[in-house]
């Protein structure tokens, strides 16, 4: 259809903090799918592109629907994730804000191509509605997928439920487009029991949409032949294999990670921080992230009920990870319980690696491929932490 | 506002690289192909000059015709992969985009739309340039998938029917027998069939040519991106041989390019009644004026 005939929408812009932090909200009981698209629908996207896979397929079959009332400017179905990917990697070379989601098996496929957006600096968002990536295949929620992605550069956010997928996925593109950020974001939430599921979510205004994206306000500007400096000089090209290129490599790449930490000050500033901490002077603390936050949030009122010494930490961004505020928060436990939807406790490696004394971490308790998170499972932990005797029938 | 956006201003101009600021002086944008074209190279600043390419390198060559038959250098951009092409093309005064491996057509889908987007009255050219490798093998469905969903951008693949950048490995562009690297017994299967592969994918203007006539080549690039801004997906499959890989002396290059004009390259040029239109269109409005512009000149010979 050509632009002309498109449906035009009338809204009102407003920026970034009134949209996230001010603007009114209204309560509504959906699927985290649905938020995700709700966000997208409010973000003044320019153009997405969808390719199908279990279980992300009902965030872009819903995307292209606002793309078909009018809230998006451009829509396809892809060939593939590479081809989605690389293409992301295109239009956005020409100054548009870009949308799209994948999960597990399809995340790998375009890992090649989201690796390298940040070094390209694509300020894209990336739904990753995560699921099993290993053989034997399934479609089920494990996050293992966050293991790949968490080193590429990109900022990752870990959803713990369809309100964080809302919220998450509105700040990504306003932190993914700061100058001195300027990378992609990924907000992750686990495939099924929140893409899946309905929570209530109080979503801003319909009519409201965040501020256009500013194709000059980048620090590497839009490759369309309008935005200055003209790249009409003939550079040497960075791919030869000598010292230059070394060092360009190099130096970009600090950038990138650079780019990364600075974007802390914006998760402070849209989403309260990139961790949450329920009970700071505990001597236990169960730290989680994602849909293993919400079963470590319900362990934690466990505990409560049962007057027991055990704090909280949700951790919302993965990438940047908040190495100094995790170790702030756990300076005096005593112990940690780290629960997690993957089997080779991803989570768990950063913050013993974010803090002096990792021997006070307990590795688990896991579940994988596909399993649900008992809350017992997290209270036996933390009765074993506190040398509590216990008979819990699992 | 294309040419706006590189021209410096009289007071910066002199701090600029003279290179640059003989681009902008003497270089090819906001000029007509009479004025800066391939038949009159030499007479104005090209915006490729220097490469790192093996000496004798026909695919150099190609790649410099490529630059000077552009019909709107200063609104092109180009994409391309991994592979020797790109040494040159990255070191062209035109805006290149080098992706990830074989993603050109993917990349340049997206590129494409959301310049139609944003810069809906504009004429924006965007051109693929990539290997054999890149085109035809690890590109191969984001290639057909660009020509099958209609995309409108040109697709030039570079075919010197081998990996000449990773070593000399066979490519599905080799021709069948050859003996290469991952193929120590000689290819087993045929060469790869582009041409019709782009037809039957959808593409409206499809040649396939050794690049021996400059002016034939230049012609072809030429239709093949004007085609591509209005109807649909265009392709050019050229012949651009790697004299290390098959050990072709220096001074034979061209002879081998004229030897597979009648054999693997022999000349094809396909279009369909849409494109063949718009061909007609412009090419008969540039004869019009170029015809009044002869009379004109008449005309004030003999006032």
């Amino acid at each position: 259809m050509s632009q002309n005939a498109r449906p035009k929408l009338e809204k009102k812009i407003v920026d970034a903090g009134y949209l996230l932090k001010e603007a009114p909200r209204t309560q509504q009981f959906i699927t985290g799918a649905q938020a995700m698209a709700e966000a997208v629908k409010r973000a003044n996207v320019d153009m997405a592109i969808a390719y199908p896979i279990t279980p992300q397929s009902e965030v872009m079959h819903l995307v292209g629907d606002i793309y078909a009332q009018g809230h998006i400017k451009e829509y396809y179905r892809a060939e593939e994730e590479l081809g989605t990917m690389s293409a992301i990697a295109g239009a956005a070379r020409a100054g548009v804000r870009m949308f799209t989601a994948t999960s597990g098996p399809g995340l790998l496929r375009g890992l090649e191509a989201i690796a390298s957006w940040p070094g390209h600096r694509i300020p894209a968002v990336l739904g990753v509605l995560t699921r099993v990536v290993n053989a034997p295949l399934s479609i089920q929620p494990d996050n293992i997928e966050i293991a790949y992605l968490m080193h590429c550069g990109a900022l990752v956010l870990h959803a713990e439920n369809q309100q964080d997928t809302f919220d998450m996925t509105l700040a990504a593109f306003a932190i993914a487009e700061k100058v001195d950020v300027y990378i992609p974001v990924a907000v992750a939430t686990e495939g099924f029991f929140v893409t899946h599921a309905k929570g209530y979510v109080n979503t801003t205004p319909e009519d409201m949409a965040l501020t256009p994206i500013d194709p000059t306000a980048a620090p590497v500007p839009a490759m369309d032949n309008e935005t200055p400096p003209a790249r009409i000089q003939r550079d040497a090209p960075v791919q030869k294999s000598n010292f230059m290129s070394y060092l360009i490599h190099a130096v970009w790449q600090q950038e990138i990670w650079d780019s990364n930490k600075r974007s802390m000050k914006y998760i402070y500033e849209y989403l309260g921080g990139p961790i949450e901490v329920q009970d700071p002077e505990a001597d236990v603390f169960v730290v989680a992230s994602g849909c293993a936050a919400a079963q470590a949030r319900e362990a934690h009122r466990y505990a409560q009920e049962e007057g027991l010494s055990v704090g909280f930490i949700k951790v919302r961004s993965i990438r940047p990870f908040p190495v100094d505020e995790i170790r702030e928060a756990v300076k005096n436990a005593k112990k940690l319980i780290v629960p997690e939807h993957n089997i080779i406790g991803w989570l768990c490696k950063e913050v013993k690696a974010s803090i002096p004394n990792s021997g006070i971490v307990v590795e688990g308790p896991r579940v994988y491929g596909g399993m649900t998170l008992p809350v017992e499972l997290i209270m036996a932990e933390i009765y074993n932490a506190l040398g509590i005797e216990h008979n819990m029938k699992l | 506002m294309s040419l706006k956006y590189m021209t410096p201003t009289e007071q910066f101009k002199k701090y600029l690289p003279k290179d640059y600021v003989e681009l902008v002086d003497y270089g090819p944008f906001g000029k007509s192909q009479d004025e800066a074209g391939v038949n009159n190279i030499g007479q104005f600043k090209e915006v490729l000059e220097e490469h790192p390419m093996c000496s004798g390198c026909l695919m150099a060559y190609f790649i410099r015709v490529f630059f000077a038959a552009l019909p709107n250098p200063e609104d092109t951009v180009t994409l391309g992969t991994a592979g020797c092409g790109r040494l040159a093309i990255s070191q062209a005064a035109v805006p290149f985009i080098y992706g990830n491996y074989g993603d050109q057509n993917a990349m340049a889908s997206g590129l494409s739309r959301a310049f139609r987007l944003r810069f809906p009255d504009k004429k924006k050219d965007v051109v693929t340039l990539a290997g054999d490798g890149g085109t035809m093998d690890i590109g191969f469905s984001m290639t057909m998938h660009s020509w099958i969903r209609g995309e409108k951008f040109t697709t030039i693949m570079l075919d010197n029917e081998v990996y000449g950048n990773t070593g000399g490995q066979e490519s599905g562009m080799s021709p069948q027998g050859a003996i290469l690297k991952m193929a120590p017994e000689g290819k087993k299967f045929e060469k790869m069939p582009a041409t019709e592969l782009a037809k039957t994918a959808g593409c409206v203007y499809v040649v396939r040519i050794s690049p021996t006539n400059i002016k034939k080549t230049a012609k072809s690039i030429k239709r093949a991106i004007l085609v591509a801004r209005e109807v649909g997906p265009t392709f050019i499959h050229v012949y651009t041989s790697c004299n290390i890989e098959y050990s072709i002396p220096t001074e034979e290059v061209f002879k081998d390019a004229k030897d597979q004009e009648k054999d693997r390259f022999s000349f094809e040029e396909y279009m369909t009644d849409e494109a063949r239109e718009v061909i007609e269109r412009i090419e008969g409005e540039e004869k019009k004026a170029k015809k009044a512009k002869k009379g004109a000149r008449k005309e004030e010979v003999v006032s």
